[in-house]
């Protein structure tokens, strides 16, 4: 018998924390289609990247999967109709991360589809069967683009750019990343247990896409029953499962590389300078969906979860649906709720205004009560260089919070504050309670504006 | 509609992370090193009585209060709470010799807490460790009391108090004292070195929990189990082993009780090893050099005056910076 050490140690990359996960509040939720809302608003910026072009008009009638903002310049994203109605004028809102965007409202009507007709259409079904069609690599990636696809794990960063080939850059393996490290949310969790067949399916397409047969499907291993299904799905496939040690932030591209493959992505470099490629799981079933369906990406599935929502559930809801009509669905807030969060806990932005519409990067949404808020009181920094010992970046958290202190932004360059993925790891592991994230991200920005500053004095 | 409107104006909004780690805390961490101190403290009354007992209670007094007064001139808000006083005042009632009299812990404690910490600007701005500051102003204002003689008291019931200390006794007089005795603690000096065992206990208590970072004793032992070795096979000092180096003096309640003060220790877990490094390569040069018997003290108060220093030249590379 073989013993494989990695059974004990696991499989994962050095430093990060184990906050508490907290997931069985929505874990064994089905996914439930959320009826289609009277209005939505669908925001004309939901990548990274440039702003969509919108190509209706007001008043205009617009059905299923139409085509209604078109992408800008190569790293943009088209967006399509979630419902059928009528567009009314464009307006402008502030999304939970604090940008302003300009959107296009949407009244429905009654043409549409729903319920487990719509689940059929973007998620059921038998996929594998459909791979014998023969596609080209440029096929793949053109369907990726129609149908407006981005990175669904957050980062919503525009698909075609990254599942494309390029023969000066090839890619040796694909790593499709289901870890969900983000405490609460369950979102990947349901499709990969729901849809496992799209997964394996949309890892294939974009598998061969880049011209690689490596391709890995990476959980957690507090996710036993996703293991079993995307292993049952992928079984007469190259797909293979990797599991992983369950860690925050493993599902953070750069250490999803450092854990599977070992590589380190160079500072400031993305994965494909190492020759992988990461797309999330969400993604690359949007993928198959795209390619052997022709679906647009017009719905996504979001966590509703935490102490402070009536009902946890995990929704399937047209992209530009307002957070109050999910919220309302899972029973509303309980009298103690005191933060709403749109994302997880450790990486997720707060926010008020339920009028605000989930985006194609929205994976949940957080309700904290007063209980699970312990807000410590900051005390002096004592240099215990916790924060050092948890950061995944390897920075030194202390010392660049010290320097924005200081507005020392040339010292905290130097520590390469630029480099922070703003894990919330130091955050969260500070015995001073001091509040490093916010520190580095005031930096970031003082950065930025003195760049313009000095581009301002050179013109 | 107007429930909503009223749960709504309850929200906040805050910056991410939204949860926040509950097992450390500035006060769990400082509980957490007075829970491995009770081996220590445990043995230093075992071996000197109330005697010892007693200096730890003038001293963690006078180093409260002494807090309180002088915070409370700087007008801030009072840091008692975070036990961090507490410790220092602890931590020097156990580096003085237990026949010392009263006014040497309060006065010691006194010079920790006033120009050790609060003249810095308080937890965490000082520089160089209070309990060491305090004890290195005692031991040279009262010389004759913090020297060698000053640990034996003939007039004591207590046996081990009616000899010199193990140190002492070797380089005035090269009597060796054995191993068994250092690592156990049948010796004299001050209470909180005498047990080798109880340090290690609580030591490695603290690095378990993470409280301190296992690479200052690391490096602090290491670089004494090396040199100690040189200077053993070198013939230096006659009989006077390595291990002997190791477990005889403050040496290992120095390496984890002392120098791994997080405050004035560097900041990155390189830096660090090379800080506990530095006290060890010092501890030896002093032994084996000086006319002191002992370098702990000194050792770690040169190392925090480097520490700025470390934390600037020792490169902690950011994951993918070439």
């Amino acid at each position: 018998m073989k013993i494989n050490l990695k059974r004990f140690t696991g499989i994962t990359f050095p430093r990060g924390v184990h906050p508490k996960y907290n997931k069985e509040l929505s874990v064994e939720k089905a996914v439930e289609i959320l009826p289609t809302p009277a209005k939505i608003l669908v925001p004309l910026l939901q990548n990274i990247g440039a702003m969509s072009v919108p190509v209706v008009k007001s008043k205009q009638e617009i059905v299923y999967g139409e085509k209604i903002a078109d992408g800008k310049g190569y790293i943009s994203a088209s967006i399509h109709s979630p419902v059928s109605g009528i567009v009314q004028k464009p307006t402008v809102t502030t999304l939970p991360n604090g940008r302003h965007v300009p959107v296009l409202p949407i009244k429905t009507n009654e043409n549409h589809i729903e319920g487990n007709e719509l689940w059929d259409l973007i998620y059921g079904g038998d996929w594998l069967k459909k791979l014998k069609v023969n596609f080209t690599s440029e096929g793949i990636t053109e369907k990726i683009y129609n149908a407006g696809i981005v990175g669904l794990g957050g980062a919503a960063f525009p698909s075609h750019v990254k599942i494309a080939f390029n023969y000066k850059n090839t890619v040796d393996t694909f790593l499709v990343n289901g870890c969900e490290c983000e405490p609460y949310l369950t979102t990947d969790y349901r499709l990969m247990v729901e849809s496992p067949e799209s997964i394996v399916a949309g890892s294939l397409l974009a598998g061969k896409t880049l011209n690689t047969n490596k391709i890995y499907i990476c959980i957690e291993d507090n996710k036993p029953e996703a293991i079993k299904a995307i292993e049952a799905a992928a079984k007469e496939t190259p797909v293979k499962v990797v599991v992983l040690k369950t860690k925050y932030p493993q599902g953070s591209e750069r250490h999803l590389v450092r854990a599977v493959t070992n590589r380190i992505i160079p500072l400031g470099g993305i994965p494909v300078d190492v020759d992988v490629a990461v797309n999330n799981v969400s993604t690359v079933s949007a993928v198959a969906g795209a390619v052997l369906r022709g679906n647009p990406l017009t719905h996504r599935i979001v966590t509703v979860t935490g102490r402070g929502i009536k009902n946890p559930k995990n929704i399937m809801v047209p992209i530009g649906t307002q957070y109050k009509d999910v919220i309302e669905y899972c029973g509303g807030l309980t009298d103690d709720a005191v933060r709403v969060v749109s994302g997880g806990p450790m990486m997720g932005f707060a926010f008020t205004d339920f009028d605000m519409p989930i985006t194609k990067g929205t994976s949940g949404i957080t309700v904290f009560t007063k209980k699970d808020i312990k807000a410590r009181k900051e005390t002096a920094c004592i240099k215990c260089g916790r924060c050092v010992d948890v950061c995944p970046m390897r920075l030194v958290p202390a010392k660049l919070a010290q320097a924005v202190r200081h507005r020392d932004i040339e010292l905290a360059q130097k520590y390469n504050i630029l480099a922070c993925m703003e894990s919330g790891c130091c955050g969260y592991i500070c015995p001073a309670g001091i509040p490093l994230v916010q520190l580095i991200r005031m930096g970031k920005a003082m950065i930025v504006s003195d760049k313009k500053n000095k581009e301002k004095i050179d013109s | 509609m107007d429930n909503t409107e009223n749960k709504k104006s309850k929200l906040v909004v805050s910056h991410s992370p939204h949860v926040i780690s509950l097992s450390l805390s500035t006060r769990i961490m400082m509980t957490d090193v007075m829970i491995a101190l009770l081996p220590v403290i445990s043995m230093a009354y075992y071996v000197f009585g109330w005697l010892a007992i007693k200096q730890i209670l003038i001293s963690a007094g006078t180093c409260l209060v002494s807090e309180f007064i002088f915070v409370g001139m700087r007008k801030k808000s009072l840091t008692l709470t975070d036990f961090s006083a507490l410790i220092t005042g602890v931590i020097l009632g156990l580096s003085l010799p237990a026949p010392a009299p009263w006014y040497i812990a309060v006065v010691a404690s006194v010079t920790a807490i006033g120009l050790g910490k609060v003249i810095f600007g308080g937890l965490g701005m000082n520089i160089f460790n209070p309990a060491m500051v305090g004890r290195a102003f005692v031991m040279i204002a009262f010389a004759s009391v913090m020297a060698a003689s000053g640990y034996i008291d003939k007039s004591m019931s207590i046996d081990v108090m009616t000899m010199a200390t193990p140190l002492n006794a070797f380089k005035q007089s090269g009597i060796l004292t054995s191993c068994s005795d250092l690592i156990f603690g049948s010796i004299n000096g001050s209470p909180g070195e005498v047990s080798g065992i109880a340090c290690i206990l609580g030591g490695v208590y603290l690095c378990l929990r993470k409280t301190v970072s296992w690479q200052i004793p690391a490096g602090v032992i290491f670089s004494v189990l090396i040199l100690g070795y040189l200077a053993q096979i070198s013939g230096i000092q006659t009989g006077w082993t390595v291990l002997h180096q190791i477990f005889s003096g403050s040496l290992l309640f120095g390496a984890f009780f002392i120098a791994t003060d997080p405050v004035t220790s560097p900041l990155t877990p390189k830096g660090k090893f090379i800080f506990g490094a530095g006290v060890g390569i010092l501890i030896i040069i002093i032994r084996l050099f000086s006319g002191y018997p002992e370098g702990v003290m000194f050792a770690v108060l040169l190392m925090n005056s480097l520490t700025p220093l470390i934390n600037r030249w020792v490169k902690h590379r950011t994951m993918g910076e070439l």
